[in-house]
């Protein structure tokens, strides 16, 4: 086994990694900030990558669909947050949960009767068909942009949350939601926004997504396991634990599938089974937390 | 989880006195019913989960097969009834249903299940209760005489027939063959058959991989494949699996390097990923519609399919759903009615021509002797209009030399 083949799989594991990280990021930031258990963040990834899809049939680019479909159903996830998930906020945490569950139904079956059931041709953006020549081997363009734009995405939103006024509030608000409402800032606004950018992020993972896998009803369930799957490794709410814990899986399923090629999806589960024994609360987790 | 003892318990009396009744009431013989009884056919596939587009296709064709039958007065004057039942890819799923559609709708047969190993549990209810269950999956176990009775017929391909005749077109002696795997029976099944054709031609393997069932992502397999330098690759996975495995392993410019072989190449998912992935690919078939130019029946077959669907055009998997209910259907006309030994028989000694040409079940396992298609993926730019979608490279005839001979099956001849 030569060391270009184990470099082009820890590649290969890093470009599925950044789709794990993006979507388990949205997951994590509504639960951390809101103490939701989004379980229709998959089916809004689906959604999300249907609309870009539509998008940019719509607009014949790739690229308006990539960047409006995660605004647009980032609206429409502050739309759910106001009408549906707003009412349950102090109650028990499974109200949320089942509400979400609901909401992914039907979202799921909303696709199937206006889409139908079949799967629907994504192609990849004419730019980035092929194969770039890395010197040791042939890596998809796709898969290097995907990487790099997963890392922008990062810089951007740590730059927002730490250094910006905007993050202050919401970093607080988190914390203690009383004592910033006690200081004059709107904290239904800010929940409002965190929510849509958890479901815009999920709408930017399918929309990423899309060209690599078949756009169909059915592709958000399983990336919702697998989110869950990444947050609970990171911890429940752990910004930083999301990116470390997706790069993990995604890495550890690749170099498995090197050498037990069977046992590739296994591996994610057995990973999340020995995080749990050794630290309960997931790698950068806080322990005790309940929300 | 309630605690034991803490639920209700119905008084021993009252419960035999009930049984007891149920009981009288089934052995009832059930006077005046037989005469003018619609004949009743169960129907179970995955109409949820990585299937379903092939199997609402398969439900489309069997619900015509069953029209065109009652249209013409149906069976003796009896109407035929199809019931589809969701077995959601789940052999435990799928044997439920069956159970409840012999026990509680009294089924005259069952016609159906998807996936090769659904279709095991199917077989396995049918068998003990004495049901005919023609089975439309591809499968090689099903006619084994470990799986098999005398209640088991298998309209479609099997594993051994559709890889052999792809091998024919696409394997030359020398050549280097690597596999990417689905790891179940359907993957399993495919593997054996592509390994047995490529021996007998004299291609040799580089290497194989197995994937789990339903992955969504196959790129951390590719770098691998690559590395084996094949010639041809062998994908034998279905339904989305197919669709996702080809896309990405084109990504990653396998095509350049290799030829891209399946085993079943599937409408659906030609059309779910598009022409420019696919282009090029090869695959085994039992039916394309493209086949009305050689074939009456396909012409005929198309022509009803698509005055009942809107002018659609039916697809491969699509295709058995007709067949399977089709040449039950003509057995039980042939034979008069629903009885199930008469039917067995009537099935044994049909000669049919449903959607492409002469058909017939072998006596000894119940196989389907029918002819294999190896159909080419076309490119965008060759494409007549949206239909158009592969080429026919070949049509090979229905023959016993296809199938693997009784007595490798265990069967006594």
């Amino acid at each position: 086994m030569d060391l270009s083949l184990i470099i082009m799989q820890l590649l290969s594991g890093i470009a599925l990694g950044a789709v794990l990280v993006i979507t388990a990021l949205g997951l994590t930031i509504v639960f951390g900030m809101l103490g939701v258990v989004n379980f229709a963040h998959g089916a809004l990834f689906m959604i999300g990558a249907y609309a870009g899809l539509y998008l940019a049939s719509l607009t014949g680019s790739f690229w308006w669909g990539l960047l409006l479909a995660p605004i647009l159903i980032g609206v429409f996830g502050m739309l759910i947050e106001f009408v549906l998930i707003r009412r349950l906020y102090g109650r028990s945490i499974d109200d949320p949960l089942l509400l979400t569950f609901g909401l992914s139904y039907i979202l799921v079956e909303g696709v199937r009767i206006v889409f139908g059931s079949d799967g629907i041709p994504f192609p990849t953006p004419p730019q980035l068909i092929g194969v770039l020549d890395l010197g040791i081997g042939f890596f998809p363009r796709y898969r290097l942009f995907v990487i790099v734009l997963v890392a922008v995405v990062l810089l951007v939103l740590w730059l927002t949350l730490e250094k910006t006024r905007v993050g202050l509030i919401v970093r607080a608000g988190a914390r203690d939601p009383t004592i910033m409402q006690v200081l004059g800032v709107d904290i239904g606004r800010v929940w409002l926004a965190i929510f849509g950018l958890g479901v815009g992020l999920a709408a930017l993972g399918g929309v990423l997504a899309g060209p690599m896998r078949s756009v169909n009803p059915e592709m958000g369930s399983l990336v919702l396991a697998e989110a869950f799957v990444v947050t609970v490794i990171g911890g429940l709410g752990s910004i930083v634990g999301a990116v470390v814990a997706g790069l993990m899986v995604g890495i550890s399923i690749s170099m498995v599938a090197l050498f037990a090629p069977e046992m590739a999806t296994i591996v994610m589960f057995a990973l999340m089974a020995v995080v749990l024994l050794i630290r309960p609360q997931g790698l950068f987790g806080v322990r005790g937390r309940t929300a | 989880m309630p605690k034991a003892g803490s639920t209700s318990r119905i008084p021993r009396r009252t419960a035999l006195a009930g049984l007891s009744a149920g009981a009288a009431l089934l052995a009832m013989p059930r006077l005046g019913r037989a005469a003018d009884e619609t004949i009743r056919i169960g129907f179970p596939t995955p109409l949820t989960g990585p299937f379903a587009a092939e199997a609402r296709d398969q439900v489309k064709c069997a619900e015509l097969a069953v029209k065109l039958v009652n249209d013409k007065g149906g069976i003796g004057g009896r109407k035929v009834e199809l019931l589809v039942r969701d077995d959601k890819l789940n052999a435990g799923e799928a044997a439920t249903r069956t159970l409840e559609l012999i026990e509680k709708d009294k089924v005259h047969a069952v016609v159906g299940a998807l996936s090769s190993a659904v279709q095991l549990a199917v077989n396995e209810v049918t068998r003990a209760r004495g049901v005919i269950y023609v089975s439309i999956s591809q499968s090689d176990t099903i006619n084994e005489a470990k799986d098999f009775s005398k209640y088991t017929f298998h309209e479609a391909l099997n594993p051994h027939m559709t890889t052999a005749a792809v091998a024919r077109q696409t394997l030359k002696k020398g050549m280097k063959v690597a596999h990417l795997v689905a790891d179940y029976a359907y993957g399993h099944e495919m593997l054996r058959g592509f390994k047995r054709a490529q021996a007998a031609i004299g291609a040799d393997s580089v290497g194989e991989i197995l994937h789990p069932f339903g992955a969504a992502d196959y790129s951390t397999f590719m770098p691998r494949l690559m590395s084996m330098r094949p010639d041809v690759l062998c994908i034998s996975n279905f339904g989305r699996d197919q669709a996702n495995a080809i896309k990405q392993a084109v990504d990653f410019g396998v095509k350049q390097q290799m030829k891209i072989v399946v085993p079943v190449i599937l409408h659906n998912q030609r059309l779910a990923v598009g022409p420019d992935v696919f282009e090029g690919v090869v695959g085994g078939a039992n039916y394309y519609w493209g086949l009305e130019t050689q074939s009456k029946s396909a012409a005929s077959f198309n022509a009803a399919f698509k005055a009942a669907n809107g002018g659609a055009i039916p697809t491969d998997y699509g295709a058995y759903g007709y067949s399977g209910v089709g040449s039950l259907l003509a057995a039980m006309q042939a034979a008069g009615g629903t009885d199930t030994d008469k039917v067995i028989d009537a099935l044994e000694k049909l000669q049919y021509d449903l959607t492409k040409g002469p058909q017939h079940y072998r006596k000894c396992d119940h196989q389907s002797v029918q002819s294999v298609l190896v159909l080419e993926s076309k490119k965008k730019s060759a494409m007549a209009g949206d239909n158009d979608l592969f080429a026919i490279l070949a049509n090979d005839n229905g023959s016993d030399d296809m199938l693997r001979s009784c007595s490798e099956l265990g069967h006594a001849t």
